[in-house]
């Protein structure tokens, strides 16, 4: 006889149900995405039950973000595929789909009556020698600029050749490759812009050299340009308020009310004063511009940009290089930023704000086009993933192979390892090799090809020491991966491995779920 | 229970119904009864735990009320988070507390001891024991059992140079645990931050100097001491340098903005002069600050608050970098790490309180725009921090808590330097000298110190359970085989490496750990024995 000791509603699932609970939840999310994996995967509707709206998507992170989950292993999941989306930009989907893999071999194991601690050691040995055998194959070709830039297109197109930009992919990883060497070894992604415009098709999308803000420019002003001396402000031009706390304004007539209103006033002419001392023409303010002052510096020939967000003007003092004022006492001090041309342009039927033959250079923008708001959505994603890798291939710069060869490479190391490793734990190690083999049993089940056929010519294939053998998903057929260029950052590679063991592990080690009673919330 | 609890009954169409009466007031237990019920109660929270013992065994998935999850093997932690509401269970989670504050490792076998030593209480009560006799009982062979603790007992020897020793007992405390993927590295990092702080005259070391925080990303493996201070923040203007070198830091708590006095007020402003000058005076305030900070040569400012963005731009013309919004503790952290004084005024701002860093740079994490700043090369040593990496947030907590439990047995070992050894083998030892020494008793209490020996016996053989032996088979060999050749060291096996000597494993336990855990249960069984009543204050019948 047992005893309640647990508050009421609060459940709790015990050894066996609590595994089965977490193995059917992580296998369900599995089968969920796998269907988007690789160049041939499909997409996925996400409908907002809320708002209705509609998102079309193959990025395994969105996915699992919209869905509403109750099942904790399957939280784990979401969670390590949203830190990878955070790490790496990219794999998100893999890196799901090998944990439930991991799982489904697990649970068979368990059903052996293995204790789920010897299944963990002999995952730890294979990962091991899973990582090691990926980073021997591993190359760095950093030193050499052309090589390097062919690697980064390289890896911009296998990311991007599973993504709706799948068709345009030689356009857009160039495109994306330029956008990222702009930035000079940054990861600072939002030093990218990316500005989406429905109307036109993707191939109307471009990188503009220059920047591009979305506002507009204030009334009575130029619309165009030349030589431009922009001071970035972040400063109230509203009213200016006195700060000293407590200060309030009391009058006992309206003189002195007109009075005061006239030493506001003069207030403002004098900061608009000091402001225009800097010898600029042009105005960029994060903060709103109120008619007055926007008048006053309108007689100045002062162009006036207004409520350029934060994002907005931190870029543009990377594309200027001004300084960001709130300041303007010192005009000597203030460093201003410069350009060429500042244009209005019109893109659809959008006015935007462009900057041309900027100084500094290390944001960018991107024009994307498209035809309908979800076309434009999802090719933001696309590019946004391609982006996030490349910027981290430039930090981390060995690459592997992809297509599945990567995966055939370590399933193959891991098979050998498990030959040497004694006792119950081979059988463990390889089943995390059996593991890995299915990511290139799903990409070819995704594209519709004779996956068993394939994977065991793959595998056969590695033993006779190809080991740069993969799918040519176009072919249907086993290729050299390094010739037909499909090579995925090694990063990547590593943290698909690492988090789906690490996840694998956390979800196994578990005997016991407990629920507390569901807090109580009221009905809106 | 006489009345009928549901009642059948049809409506005005002929429909049948049933009419459930609200459960009546429950029937308040007393006596044994009582006592029984609470046993009973106290068990359900120690099988919970019991699989989580031991380095196989398992986690627990806790779901909050707001659908968290967390997941751990920290019985400490388990306990706290599973929202107990039965009145004896919740003082179990008080036990596991109070060895989680007082040593900071033991928490599960604290509470697994406690388990069976009332599942104990539960066969002599039957036989019509006094519940005050078998808490008597209890005490004595407590007594006996921690005396024979300090009997077997081993000095182990470290020093500065040679942390070895200590190094294997972190590894102890860590093998339960789901870093001992890393197994080696945490136990390493433990020991590097404790000897790190650690006061060796004293033979104490401060908690306060040694941070762990954690962050998503990369794998355990990644995980590293900082010797210095980590904080979660970055420079309070985009454009301010990203590393410092040779810092002099400004440590400040108060905001850069006009001063405000504390009593509610008002200033009226009733005429355009006085608005001028107001003006003026506002401005000036904030050139002053910036001058008071400047002239102490300081070139970093650390500000408890935030500020205001004309102060912000002044700092920047100024080369000031800046970190606002730093938190109570860190900022402390800080000052003690580079030997700088907290400056609550900007009046009282002079060189000499300004601490001091080698470097402080800004670290920048994946693809969101995600910085930390980063203090090395302080002034004081003494101050690390651990940085946690891991794919999952789960397993990021989860780390955190594993590493401030091998802390605290490094830190428990520089405290004393007396061990036990693990794997259940003191518990056994213990439990065969209680047993003897239970025989030479003549009152009752011989019974209830026969029980306490039995439930000593519960450790190992829940370890020797969680590790897939067979318990019984496992515990009576290795116990005679204590007896036979009066080897205190011999426990389970639990890794399977075919030598039950737990000295040459190197599975250590420290000393005041283990007394801590049987003071401690004994105890609370005292005190749950004690108990013949609950009565609920305040709850009214409606």
């Amino acid at each position: 006889m047992s005893m309640n000791i647990l508050g009421a509603e609060a459940t709790e699932e015990k050894a066996e149900n609590a595994r089965l609970s977490s193995f059917v939840g992580a296998l369900a999310l599995g089968d969920l995405v796998k269907s988007t994996l690789g160049p041939k995967g499909m997409n996925k509707i996400l409908q907002s039950a809320s708002t209705g709206e509609i998102n079309v998507t193959n990025d395994g992170a969105t996915i699992l973000k919209a869905i509403q989950l109750d099942n904790a292993a399957a939280k784990i999941l979401v969670n390590i595929s949203k830190v990878q989306d955070d790490e790496v930009g990219d794999g998100t989907t893999s890196v799901c789909v090998l944990a439930a893999e991991l799982l489904r071999e697990a649970e068979k194991l368990i059903a052996q009556r293995i204790h789920p601690q010897t299944i963990i050691e002999g995952y730890r040995i294979a990962s091991a020698a899973a990582l090691e055998a990926l980073e021997k194959s591993a190359v760095d070709n950093s030193a050499d600029p052309v090589k390097f830039r062919q690697d980064l297109v390289n890896i911009a197109r296998t990311t991007l050749s599973s993504k709706v930009l799948s068709q345009d992919k030689n356009y857009f990883s160039n495109l994306a490759v330029d956008a990222v060497l702009r930035l000079k070894g940054s990861t600072d992604l939002d030093h990218i812009q990316i500005i989406k415009k429905v109307g036109g098709k993707l191939t109307d999308s471009y990188l503009d050299e220059g920047f591009i803000l979305d506002k507009t420019i204030g009334v009575n002003c130029p619309k165009r340009l030349e030589n431009a001396k922009i001071l970035i402000a972040n400063t109230s031009m509203d009213t200016d308020k006195i700060k000293i706390f407590g200060a309030r304004v009391k009058v006992d007539s309206t003189g002195k009310l007109a009075e005061l209103e006239r030493a506001e006033r003069e207030k403002m002419k004098s900061k608009v004063e000091a402001i225009a001392a800097h010898g600029i023409n042009v105005f960029v303010n994060r903060q709103l511009i109120y008619n007055y002052p926007e008048s006053l510096l309108a007689e100045k020939g002062i162009l006036t940009i207004e409520h350029a967000d934060f994002e907005g003007v931190e870029r543009l003092s990377l594309v200027t290089g001004g300084e960001i004022a709130s300041t303007f006492d010192r005009p000597d001090l203030v460093k201003l930023g410069q350009c060429d041309l500042i244009e209005e342009i019109i893109i659809g039927e959008d006015k935007l704000i462009k900057f041309s033959g900027v100084a500094a250079g290390q944001a960018c923008t991107v024009v994307l086009r498209g035809s309908t708001h979800q076309m434009v959505d999802e090719a933001e994603r696309s590019l946004h993933d391609a982006l996030s890798v490349l910027s981290q291939t430039v930090k981390e710069t060995r690459v592997a192979l992809g297509g599945g060869c990567a995966e055939m490479l370590m399933s193959c190391a891991v098979d050998n390892e498990a030959k040497r490793v004694m006792g119950k734990k081979a059988i463990a190690v390889e089943a995390f090799s059996h593991a890995l083999r299915q990511l290139p049993t799903i990409l070819a089940d995704n594209a519709g090809y004779d996956s068993s056929d394939l994977v065991s010519r793959l595998r056969a294939a590695h033993y006779d020491g190809q080991s740069d053998a993969g799918l040519d998903m176009d072919q249907g057929t086993i290729g050299s991966m390094r010739q037909l260029g499909i090579t995925e950052s090694y990063k990547l590679k590593r943290q698909v491995v690492l988090s789906a063991s690490e996840a694998a592990e956390m979800i196994l080690r578990v005997d016991d779920i407990l629920r507390a009673t569901p807090r109580k919330r009221e009905a809106v | 229970m006489a009345e009928h609890q549901a009642l059948y009954a049809t409506d005005e169409y002929g429909r049948p119904f049933i009419i459930l009466r609200e459960q009546g007031r429950k029937v308040r237990t007393h006596g044994v009864e009582a006592i029984k019920q609470h046993i009973l109660a106290a068990k359900a929270v120690a099988n919970i735990i019991r699989t989580s013992l031991g380095p196989r065994g398992l986690d627990k998935i806790l779901i909050s009320p707001d659908g968290e999850i967390t997941v751990t093997n920290d019985g400490a932690t388990i306990l706290s988070q599973m929202e107990v509401e039965h009145q004896i269970a919740r003082l179990l989670v008080q036990l596991s507390k109070s060895q989680d504050d007082e040593i900071g490792d033991g928490t599960t076998g604290v509470v697994v001891l406690a388990g069976a030593l009332l599942e104990q209480c539960e066969a002599l009560l039957d036989r019509g024991i006094h519940p005050i006799r078998i808490a008597d009982g209890f005490d004595r062979a407590c007594k006996v059992a921690i005396g024979h603790l300090d009997k077997i007992s081993d000095t182990i020897e470290f020093s500065a140079a040679d942390t070895g020793n200590l190094f294997k007992t972190a590894m102890t405390s860590l093998g339960s645990k789901i870093v001992s993927k890393e197994h080696e590295k945490f136990a390493r990092i433990a020991v590097e931050a404790v000897m790190t702080v650690a006061d060796l005259d004293r033979k104490d070391v401060s908690f306060d100097l040694i941070k762990v925080d954690g962050k998503v990303g990369g794998s355990l493996a990644d995980t590293a001491l900082i010797k210095g201070v980590l904080i979660d923040k970055d420079m309070s203007h985009p454009q301010m340098p990203h590393t410092v070198r040779d810092a002099r830091l400004a440590i400040l708590t108060c905001p850069f903005e006009p001063p405000r006095p504390k009593t509610k007020h008002k200033l009226d402003i009733t005429s355009a002069e006085e608005y001028r000058k107001l003006q003026q005076y506002e401005k000036e305030k904030f050139t002053d600050m910036i001058k008071r900070v400047k002239d102490t040569g300081a070139n970093l400012v650390i500000c408890q608050w935030g500020f205001d963005d004309e102060a912000n731009h002044l700092l920047m013309q100024n080369e000031l970098p800046a970190v606002r919004w730093v938190g109570g503790p860190e900022i402390e952290l800080i000052a003690i790490a580079t030997h700088g004084r907290i400056v609550p005024r900007f009046e009282d701002m002079t060189a000499a309180k300004l601490g001091k860093a080698g470097l402080v740079r800004e670290l920048t994490f994946g693809t969101t725009r995600d910085k930390m700043l980063v203090i090395e090369e302080c002034a004081n040593t003494k101050t690390v921090t651990v940085f946690v990496r891991g794919s999952n947030k789960m397993i990021v907590d989860e780390a955190k808590r594993a590493l401030h439990d091998s802390l605290c047995a490094v830190r428990n070992l520089i405290k004393d330097n007396r061990v036990v050894y693990g794997g259940g083998a003191a518990d056994i030892s213990s439990s065969i000298a209680v047993a003897k020494a239970a025989d030479e008793i003549p009152s009752i209490e011989q019974y209830a110190m026969r029980a306490f020996a039995s439930a000593l016996d519960s450790i190992p053989l829940a370890l020797a359970e969680n590790s897939g032996l067979s318990p019984i088979e496992t515990l009576t060999e290795v116990k005679s085989r204590q007896v036979n050749e009066g080897l205190s060291t011999l426990g389970i096996d639990c890794l399977g490496k075919g030598n039950p000597d737990m000295k040459e494993q190197f599975v250590y336990d420290p000393l005041i750990s283990k007394r801590q855990q049987y003071l401690l249960a004994t105890q609370l069984v005292r005190a749950v024995l004690k108990i013949d009543d609950v009565i609920i204050a305040g709850q009214a019948e409606d």
